[in-house]
């Protein structure tokens, strides 16, 4: 025994070699992926910001051309989320606290089931189904609210409305942040809730103590995600919204704003030249716009999470 | 032992079932191969890539399949990118022959195809697809109505609110129409069915058809000034009219469906739509000067008061080289494109993809026109 004392090297096995090499892989791979998109959307992009470029008369400059399209990406995406998130909070809580176990499962099913439906099928959903369906909705708030700008204006006569779009678009998202919250709600530590319980505290009560502080930063990264999927949705909103390029605050008229990514798909198949560069301009901005909102949740959670409770 | 036997036995028979399944298909496959030799003359190989308007890319359906089926060693693929990008694509030697809704624009003629032998040689192009537009509407309890350009015009502008308003009743006397809004439904993307729809309300409504105080001419994506409400492509805007009532909008007339259309005025008849109408405006309408003899590119006669011209169609041109720098691809284009001009190709077409055949006259030209392809 000569070697006594001496570091014992650790071992190192192939399994565990392999491993390690494929997790870095993977991980990385998604950091060229995404600058490759990056890249490619600014180098396609690029024709369109030469202030000598020829839109053929569709669009005067770049800045003026993408305006109302964030404008109804944004509005159209906010509208989703102050539907969704709601009812969102309600279906996990329902999901971790309310319902029995069998029944919860069940459900926790048909959430997954509404998340595998393709956007296609949600579009002709909306302009088929739900947009005649609204329709008598729309022209009450009209007569009745019109004096709120929101409602104000002549109704579209086939319910294919930025309001419209705003309750597809929930619809959609819902399944995807309903499952995050509930996994976030079912992680609430027992002991805070048995003590708040033990307190005193009826269910409701317990729920405002113990579980929604905790799940605070859960709900935010879920509407996170939920914005990012409801801001690049494209075939739904193609369908089922009656656009225009214009700024429109308006829930219930036929002159929506647009969204990028519709606005891409709508106008990408017959462009050329300058202005499909000013098409892809825009889905660049889309990028960025998705990239500042994931980096202002990061931030959010990051804060949150010191005061959460959750450590 | 028994058992061996039988399996034995079963064995047996399948081989013999599945050799006389094989003999057989060796035969039927013999018989067609002569069959078609003797039909025709030279067989023809290869594969001919096409590629532009979406309009009409059922009719292309149509015919890629029944030139098939007549010349099974030749595929034809026909990509419905939309005639700006087929154009391109046939000026960048990536295809062989293109779709177009609009002509050879002048400068189109003047720069050089790589696949035309010389590169700046002659093109031929001709219309192979004439469509009605129909202009279609969602009221209850009237199926048609009669109005003038004008009028059109006004409603998709915006000018014209009502289905009550003066400028339509006056036209269709004895009509109960209601005290409903009108909703004017248009595509809410880029396409050839609006830039003829445009097209057609600039020239025969010239006054009303107006956009900051100028004609607004045609146009291929619809302005947001006009208002109205946008369908995407023309599955949506039939989706559109058929949501809402007292929706008016403008497509391909094979998909009209149940809905109510409009009797168009032309002079002093209101002509509906149909086939042979729509067929007419070709030859009411001037060949444009100053173009290669074998363009036959139309100026379309919109404002003809000439009795049952249907003016609001659609027509899509067939562009190729007149003499390709590859005589395998020459023999192949003129073989599909006769194909596409013979009575029997336009009436396959038709019955289809629901276009309108065109005239014997027109067929007889753009005939005369291939024949020189080489």
């Amino acid at each position: 025994m000569t070697t006594l004392g001496g570091q014992v090297k650790p071992k190192v096995r192939l399994g565990d070699l392999v491993f390690s090499r494929a997790a870095s892989v993977a991980g990385i791979g998604i950091l060229i992926t995404l600058a490759a998109v990056a890249v490619f959307l600014f180098i396609q992009a690029l024709p369109a910001l030469n202030p000598e470029a020829d839109f053929s008369g569709k669009a005067e400059n770049p800045i003026s051309y993408v305006t109302p399209y964030v404008f109804g990406t944004l509005y159209g995406s906010i509208i989703a989320l102050a539907i969704a998130t709601p009812l969102a909070i309600g279906i996990a809580l329902y999901i971790s606290h309310y319902a029995n176990r069998r029944f919860s499962q069940i459900l926790g099913y048909i959430m997954d089931l509404l998340a595998a439906i393709p956007s296609v099928v949600y579009g002709l959903w909306g302009i088929m189904v739900l947009a005649p369906f609204l329709n008598p909705t729309y022209l009450w708030l009209n007569e009745n609210l019109g004096w709120i700008p929101l409602f104000a204006g002549q109704v579209s006569a086939t319910g294919r409305t930025m309001l419209t779009v705003g309750i597809v678009l929930a619809i959609m998202v819902l399944p995807i942040m309903a499952a995050l919250i509930r996994e976030v709600f079912l992680q609430t530590p027992r002991l805070h809730e048995e003590a708040a319980l033990a307190l005193g505290a009826t269910r409701w009560e317990m729920i405002k103590m113990a579980v929604l502080p905790f799940g605070r930063p859960g709900i935010i990264s879920s509407m996170m995600l939920g914005l990012g999927r409801a801001l690049g949705e494209t075939m739904a909103v193609a369908l089922v919204l009656s656009p225009a390029s214009i700024i429109n605050f308006a829930l219930l008229t036929s002159q929506n704003s647009n969204t990028i990514a519709a606005n891409i798909a709508l106008h990408f198949p017959e462009s050329g030249g300058d202005y499909r560069s000013l098409l892809i301009a825009s889905g660049l901005m889309l990028f960025l716009i998705t990239m500042l909102i994931n980096m202002l949740a990061r931030y959010i959670i990051s804060r949150r999470a010191e005061f959460s409770g959750a450590n | 032992m028994r058992k061996i036997t039988q399996i034995a036995a079963l064995a047996g028979v399948s081989a013999l079932v599945l050799s006389g399944c094989a003999a057989n298909e060796a035969a039927v496959e013999e018989t067609t191969s002569a069959a078609t030799e003797t039909s025709t003359a030279v067989v023809l190989e290869g594969t001919l890539d096409g590629s532009g308007a979406s309009s009409m890319a059922s009719g292309q359906e149509a015919w890629v399949a029944g030139f098939q089926e007549l010349n099974p060693g030749v595929t034809v693929n026909y990509n419905p990118t939309g005639s700006g990008t087929g154009r391109d694509q046939f000026e960048e030697g990536l295809t062989f022959f293109t779709g177009s809704d609009s002509s050879f624009k002048d400068e189109e003629l003047a720069t050089p195809h790589p696949n035309c032998s010389p590169a700046d040689g002659d093109v031929f192009e001709f219309p192979i697809w004439i469509s009605p537009i129909a202009v279609m509407f969602n009221l209850e309890g009237i199926d048609t109505l009669n109005m003038s350009p004008d009028t059109v015009a006004g409603i998709f502008t915006g000018k014209i609110t009502k289905w009550n308003d003066a400028a339509i009743a006056a036209d269709n006397a004895g009509v109960a129409l209601p005290d409903l809004a009108i909703t004017a439904v248009h595509r809410s993307d880029e396409s050839g069915t609006t830039g003829n729809f445009t097209d057609w309300l600039s020239k025969a409504a010239p006054n009303t058809w107006v956009l900051n105080g100028e004609n607004a001419g045609d146009l291929e994506a619809w302005p947001a000034e006009f208002g109205g409400e946008g369908g995407n492509a023309t599955s949506g805007v039939i989706a559109a009219i058929a949501a809402g009532n007292g929706t008016i909008g403008y497509a391909d007339a094979s998909r009209v469906g149940d809905f109510g259309t409009v009797a168009i005025g032309v002079g002093s008849e209101f002509v509906a739509y149909s086939s042979e109408a729509a067929a007419k405006i070709v030859d009411v309408s001037p060949i444009k000067e100053g173009r290669p003899a074998t363009t036959l590119a139309y100026d379309l006669d919109r404002d003809t008061t000439e009795s049952g011209v249907y003016p609001v169609v659609l027509i899509s041109y067939l562009q190729g080289c007149m003499d390709y720098a590859d005589d395998a691809k020459a023999e192949l284009v003129k073989a599909y494109a006769s194909y596409m001009l013979s009575a029997e190709g336009q009436e396959w077409a038709s019955q289809n993809a629901g276009n309108a055949p065109i005239s014997e006259d027109l067929r007889q030209k753009a005939l005369a026109i291939i024949d020189q392809v080489k």
